[in-house]
């Protein structure tokens, strides 16, 4: 097993910087989760830890050993590919030794490696198989099982599970993170899914624009979002901003929007402080606001229309629109009271839920950590 | 009560069904109808003539024009299948095909796998390896008949000379014009086998480069057993276009030096030249057999080891 570390890596095609500078550490056996839209460079960050790609800048390690210019097929990775890349034309049990005899790995060892991957993924039934009679859930196991069969130090994923049903996406996901706890293995595993990010990985590294916005355990970057980015593109339904200006009144601090004023709780106003006369982005996620009766007295709070209710079963999603038009999810368990759409209502926030956004650079204000990256498991 | 209402379903079905079979000829007739005009001209210019071939081939051509033909039944057949002339130009074509198909193949797929590189320039080649499409073999025999020429051409100018002159050596002007083929015939092959490694997603190939096969094995068990469908498509259109050369020989050798190059539609159209009908046909009816038994005859073996995509 071993370390990936990506020291100030750029990858350009011409005028286009597809990963701008990514310095990123890959622990050993951790499995790290690159996420991001599409576009924002962490399929190209993936294939050039696999050397599919060359590098235009900065350099990369696998284990102890600097990787720029060693083949693919001498880095010690195995990779699964988002199309499965299966070889059509082979059985089941020829794709999964395929490495194997690519390496010149004698026969007889090859069968009993062969067999032991197929059982761990349970494909030994199919093994006579070609690819085009196998469901995309069991072509998906047999390139996992090309990937496991030769033990390599590192796995890398590009988004395995896209092209699975929904059902199917969930069962993988779980057999995945077996897998890798089993295999002991570093994977890097690429995904636009933030479900898949929050559910798999040891830690995620956000990118966006080839630039990478924040590494950190899933649920630091859940609940201290290093910037608007990050914020907006983790959690579903999405973080709700309100945008307003910081003003100092007495000793506390508010914000002004277009649609009305609100006191800061003491909470963020450390962060409010320095920003006074700032135009601010206060950042709010849905399960953390409360829908009030619109004759509360409360200062925390904003006065709202309940727009649309969208019912989920387990949850409701409460739309409500501020005075300057502005939207606000409320998420809501079903044994809250139902408010009535078209209502009006005023909407307060936990304060421990609320964060400060620079709406200039998109930075969180409250002690925003210089390093982006957070630690701990 | 229940007699009564199974009389009535049974009635519905028949009348349902009626109206169905109704409903199928008139698709049936306009079917028809919109296939007839393609019916005319296939009828005219090819399953007549096709006929008319079999039919012409009973009958001997007299030696003197104006007499008429003679019915001799299938002793033509015999005679002209069973003739030195008829075996030679048999034993040509199928030394020109062997000769031109496989090589054309060959440097196609390796011209196609050199412009499939991601190489700065790389069109401009493109470009060059398929300019042979856009050469008629009237230009491409023209070409190579001044390449070969014995005094301006460029053999000599290398030093090269044969005695007699290359396209008049019964040793060499077959070689001479397979060669001139294969050049003519390279652009379309080029093209072909291009878009054959064109189809093979890319992921396929990086997944070899990751799993460790060097490009040699990469080669042979994955680029070609994919490319597998192409190259069948290429050795069997291949071969029929080889079986029906007439331009180049025509241009270059008309069929000599005594017979070397006189392939089976050269010997064909020898037969019409001298006016020998019956002849003509005869071969040309052991062109269309040689044609299918070899056609079919590469479809039952070698699709066997064709693999066809998902």
């Amino acid at each position: 097993m071993a370390r990936v570390v990506l020291d100030h890596v750029t990858k350009r095609y011409g005028d286009v910087v597809a990963v701008n500078d990514l310095s990123l550490e890959i622990r050993d056996r951790e499995f790290l989760v690159l996420l991001g839209p599409s576009g924002c460079g962490k399929s190209t960050a993936l294939r050039m830890i696999a050397g599919l790609e060359d590098l235009s800048g900065g350099q990369i390690a696998i284990g102890d050993r600097v990787v720029n210019d060693v083949e693919p097929k001498d880095r010690d990775i195995a990779m699964v590919f988002q199309s499965y890349a299966l070889y059509p034309h082979m059985t089941v049990a020829r794709n999964i030794e395929f490495p194997l005899r690519s390496r010149k790995v004698p026969e007889n060892e090859r069968g009993p490696l062969v067999e032991e991957a197929a059982r761990a993924l349970g494909l030994s039934d199919l093994l006579d198989r070609k690819p085009a009679q196998l469901s995309g859930g069991q072509r998906q196991r047999v390139a996992l099982a090309r990937a496991i069969v030769r033990k390599p130090s590192v796995f890398l994923m590009d988004e395995p599970l896209s092209n699975l049903d929904a059902k199917l996406r969930v069962q993988t996901r779980a057999e995945l993170i077996e897998l890798q706890r089993r295999l002991d293995a570093t994977v890097v595993y690429v995904t636009h899914d933030q479900v898949e990010a929050m559910t798999m990985g040891h830690r995620i590294a956000i990118m966006s624009d080839g630039v990478l916005q924040q590494v950190g355990p899933p649920q630091d970057v859940y609940e201290r979002p290093a910037n608007l980015f990050v914020a907006r593109f983790i959690g579903a339904p999405p973080m709700n901003t309100i945008t307003g200006t910081i003003a100092s009144e007495g000793g506390s601090h508010i914000l002004v929007t277009a649609g009305g004023a609100i006191a800061l709780p003491s909470e963020v106003s450390g962060a409010a402080r320095n920003a006074t006369g700032l135009e601010v982005v206060l950042g709010v996620r849905p399960e953390h606001v409360r829908i009030l009766p619109h004759d509360s007295e409360t200062q925390f709070a904003l006065d709202a229309t309940v727009a649309v209710i969208e019912s989920l079963g387990h949850e409701r999603h409460v739309v409500c629109r501020l005075a300057d038009e502005q939207m606000v999810i409320v998420r809501q368990t079903v044994e809250t009271q139902r408010p009535l759409e078209g209502t009006a209502v005023r909407l307060s926030a936990d304060p421990v839920g609320l964060h400060l956004f620079d709406a200039a650079t998109g930075l969180r204000l409250d002690a925003p950590d210089p390093q982006l990256v957070g630690d701990g498991e | 009560m229940t007699s009564d209402t199974a009389t009535t379903d049974l009635m519905g079905d028949v009348g349902q069904s009626k109206r169905f079979l109704n409903r199928r000829r008139r698709e049936t007739g306009l079917g028809y109808l919109m296939l007839a005009p393609s019916l005319l001209i296939f009828s005219v210019f090819v399953f007549y003539p096709f006929f008319k071939n079999f039919y012409l081939g009973f009958f001997r051509t007299p030696p003197f024009p104006g007499l008429p033909a003679r019915y001799v039944g299938l002793d033509q057949f015999r005679e002209v299948l069973t003739s030195d002339y008829f075996t030679n130009s048999f034993r040509v074509t199928i030394v020109f095909a062997l000769l031109t198909v496989p090589a054309g193949i060959i440097l196609g797929l390796l011209l196609a796998m050199v412009a499939n590189q991601r190489l700065r320039g790389i069109g401009a080649y493109r470009t060059i390896f398929s300019s042979t499409v856009a050469t008629s073999v009237a230009v491409a025999s023209v070409i190579f008949g001044t390449l070969l020429n014995p005094q301006v051409g460029l053999l000599p100018w290398l030093g090269l000379t044969t005695n007699p002159a290359i396209l008049e050596n019964p040793k060499y002007a077959l070689f001479a014009v397979a060669v001139t083929t294969i050049w003519q015939n390279l652009g379309l092959s080029f093209i072909v086998m291009s878009s054959g490694l064109q189809a093979i997603p890319d992921e396929i190939i990086e997944a070899t480069e990751v799993d460790g096969a060097r490009p040699w094995t990469r080669f042979w068990r994955v680029t070609l057993p994919l490319l597998s469908p192409t190259v069948f498509f290429a050795f069997v259109v291949g071969s029929i276009v080889a079986f029906q050369t007439f331009g180049q020989i025509d241009l270059l050798t008309q069929g000599g030096p005594i017979d070397k190059t006189n392939v089976l539609t050269y010997a064909i159209y020898k037969a019409l030249r001298d006016q020998n009908e019956g002849k003509a046909a005869v071969l040309a009816v052991a062109l269309f057999g040689v044609t299918l038994l070899l056609t079919t005859a590469q479809m039952r073996i070698l699709e066997r080891r064709v693999h066809y995509g998902n």
